[in-house]
């Protein structure tokens, strides 16, 4: 059998979604010299770019930027994007490994973790990832509902998604319509009654997760005033002493930051963002209607582990928080692909270095792996998944050097397009998402946004011209 | 960043010994699998100690019939153990103070893996890269 990576055999591989993770694989399979690749890119929406679309804030134009370096990858003669095309739906682990030579699954982490604390279900409490999703105009969320008639709300956690969400919670309708927030959306959170946004964690500032410019962020909002108790701005001796030995000066700078929040005086503006520590939800308490109306807390005292660590730990001290919302933001949790080995506990794909593990075996599955937050699960910026598909792509490399690769009955780029084509004739090519990509742009142009999502996949094959859905 | 992000992508694998075993067998174990420190563990399955290569040096310094020890002659007993969430930058310090570079990590009772002080070292350096990276590719579109 010919090897392939050759203009005559390429090396075909799938990519199962198109976020960051699964653009920087692409972009270091393609800059290997002497190996040509194919690459084609499968997202179960029409749309590429996963959470840099779907998760990062509307308001972070900025950090969304980083999509014109996936361009160029994409502009790749020997990439192709198959939009609307969802693995285990439309095409199945046997179709891939009919195709390609190497499969490599970067699908994210789709939900969240849960609390696992009484009333979790009551109405008005919901997880943060829906409400990104829903505000970022995903086309699965966008009919959610969130009651914004409520005045107080609670968002557990003090990650960049909890602050992202508090933040939100908090733009004036003015700063909200510069964004590219969905419609929907827009409308709903420029009439919101909310008036204080809790953000709430269970251990220090020092051991907050949210980085320094989202914190600095809040603190220059139009209309709301960040505020954090003194007392619980202060640092235990504990955290204290961690952080005068490591020194490290992101710590630092985030801790004062939070003192002077605590400093501040209230500014007179609608809204409060109050930002509490050392405290753990014990429980969502509702009404008759089964709405929440409150939480109640414990307070907790750090401790140090064995290893090291400061970890959070319950006193007996407990208060009730009067909250008619509530978003639990306790982590990001990746969802288990059809056939595809998974550690249900940490929710990534089984996997060593980004080689997909047999659970039996424990040795690597020929042929499959895995990279970014469904490899290692939910951490890091969005660069941190640059390194992390290098691993990945290192292994793929070296096994493709060692013949240890999938050996595909139909190799040829034409048979996977027309079998994908087959089953899910509402395909989205990069073309077409680029001028959807134009058409978003324009129509935000004409209101002073960055861009106007198209919030469904019928809207967006029609918009192309394609006519009514024919899903 | 936690622990657990780190044993997420590092495989299944935990290489263990018992007590009763020879450090010349130890030593065939370190080398075969390119690893610095040996998981002891009791019939049941529970941690008894770990073997390092430090272990070893310190018995071969001292004695020339050290590869017909038995490990539980040599091994460390006084075991640091992690968990899952535990926090990559505290582990780090404290290996440094305490001068250890592995550490079992138990999870509900049991023993899933191993992080060592270059499993530490990488996933911190991912972290800045990527951070770097982040806002590099900000600052040149900002320049644009």
């Amino acid at each position: 059998m010919t090897q392939p990576g050759t203009a005559s055999t390429p090396l075909r591989v799938a990519i199962v979604g198109s976020g960051p993770a699964a653009f920087y694989a692409a972009e270091h399979l393609f800059k290997q010299l002497n190996l040509v690749v194919e690459i084609d890119m499968f997202d179960r929406l029409p749309t590429p770019y996963g959470l840099v679309r779907g998760g990062v804030a509307p308001d972070h134009q900025k950090i969304k930027s980083v999509t014109h370096a996936y361009e160029k990858i994409a502009d790749r003669p020997h990439f192709r994007f198959y939009g609307n095309v969802e693995f285990g739906k439309h095409i199945q682990l046997s179709d891939l490994r009919d195709h390609y030579h190497q499969i490599l699954y970067a699908t994210g982490a789709q939900t969240d973790r849960r609390m696992n604390i009484p009333g979790e279900e009551l109405k008005g409490s919901h997880p943060a990832t829906e409400f990104v999703a829903w505000y970022n105009g995903h086309p699965d969320f966008r009919d959610c509902h969130f009651d914004l008639s409520q005045e107080r709300v609670a968002v557990v956690g003090v990650g960049n998604v909890a602050i992202d969400v508090a933040r939100l919670l908090c733009l004036s309708p003015r700063e909200l319509a510069a964004t590219d927030i969905a419609n929907y959306a827009l409308d709903a959170l420029s009439h919101s009654k909310v008036k204080e946004v809790y953000l709430l964690g269970r251990r220090g500032p020092a051991q907050a997760a949210f980085t320094n410019p989202e914190l600095k962020e809040i603190g220059e909002l139009e209309d709301a005033d960040p505020v954090v108790l003194p007392e619980e701005a202060e640092l235990d001796p504990l955290s204290r002493a961690e952080m005068e030995k490591e020194g490290d000066r992101t710590t630092i700078r985030k801790v004062e930051l939070l003192q002077e929040y605590a400093r501040r005086t209230a500014g007179g503006k609608s809204r409060q963002l109050l930002i509490r520590f050392l405290v753990s939800p014990l429980e969502l308490i509702g009404d008759e209607a089964g709405q929440v109306v409150k939480m109640r807390l414990a307070k907790n005292v750090l401790v140090q582990s064995e290893a090291g660590s400061l970890s959070a730990k319950a006193t007996d001290q407990v208060e009730e928080l009067p909250v008619g919302l509530v978003f639990r933001s306790v982590g990001y949790r990746g969802v288990a692909l059809p056939e595809v080995p998974f550690h249900d506990r940490w929710g990534v794909v089984l996997n060593d270095r980004g080689r997909v593990l047999d659970p039996d075996s424990k040795g690597p599955r020929i042929g499959e792996y895995a990279t970014g937050w469904i490899k290692r699960g939910p951490s890091g910026v969005i660069g941190t998944n640059k390194p992390d598909a290098v691993e990945t792509v290192t292994c793929m490399l070296e096994d493709f050097a060692n013949g240890l690769t999938l050996h595909p009955a139909h190799p040829a780029g034409e048979a996977a397009d027309s079998l994908i084509r087959e089953r899910q004739p509402q395909t989205f090519s990069f073309a077409d998402w680029q001028r959807l990509d134009e058409m978003e742009v324009a129509r935000g142009e004409a209101q002073g946004r960055p861009r106007v999502k198209f919030v469904s996949v019928e809207e967006m094959w029609a918009a192309l011209g394609r006519g009514a859905s024919n899903k | 960043m936690k622990v657990k992000t780190i044993l997420a992508s590092k495989g299944m694998t935990v290489v263990a010994a018992r007590p009763d075993q020879l450090i010349g067998e130890a030593i065939a174990l370190l080398s075969a699998h390119n690893i610095g420190l040996l998981v002891i563990v009791d019939g049941a399955g529970k941690l008894v100690g770990v073997l390092s290569e430090r272990d070893i040096v310190r018995e071969a310094a001292g004695n020339e019939a050290f590869l017909s020890q038995v490990i539980e002659q040599v091994m460390t007993k006084a075991v640091i153990t992690g968990t899952p969430q535990d926090d990559v930058r505290s582990v780090l310090q404290t290996m440094t103070d305490k001068r250890f570079r592995h550490l079992p990590i138990i999870d509900r009772g049991n023993l899933i893996g191993i992080v060592s002080i270059g499993d530490l070292v990488k996933a911190q350096l991912e972290e800045y890269e990527g951070e770097i990276d982040t806002l590099q590719s900000q600052v040149s579109k900002g320049s644009d």
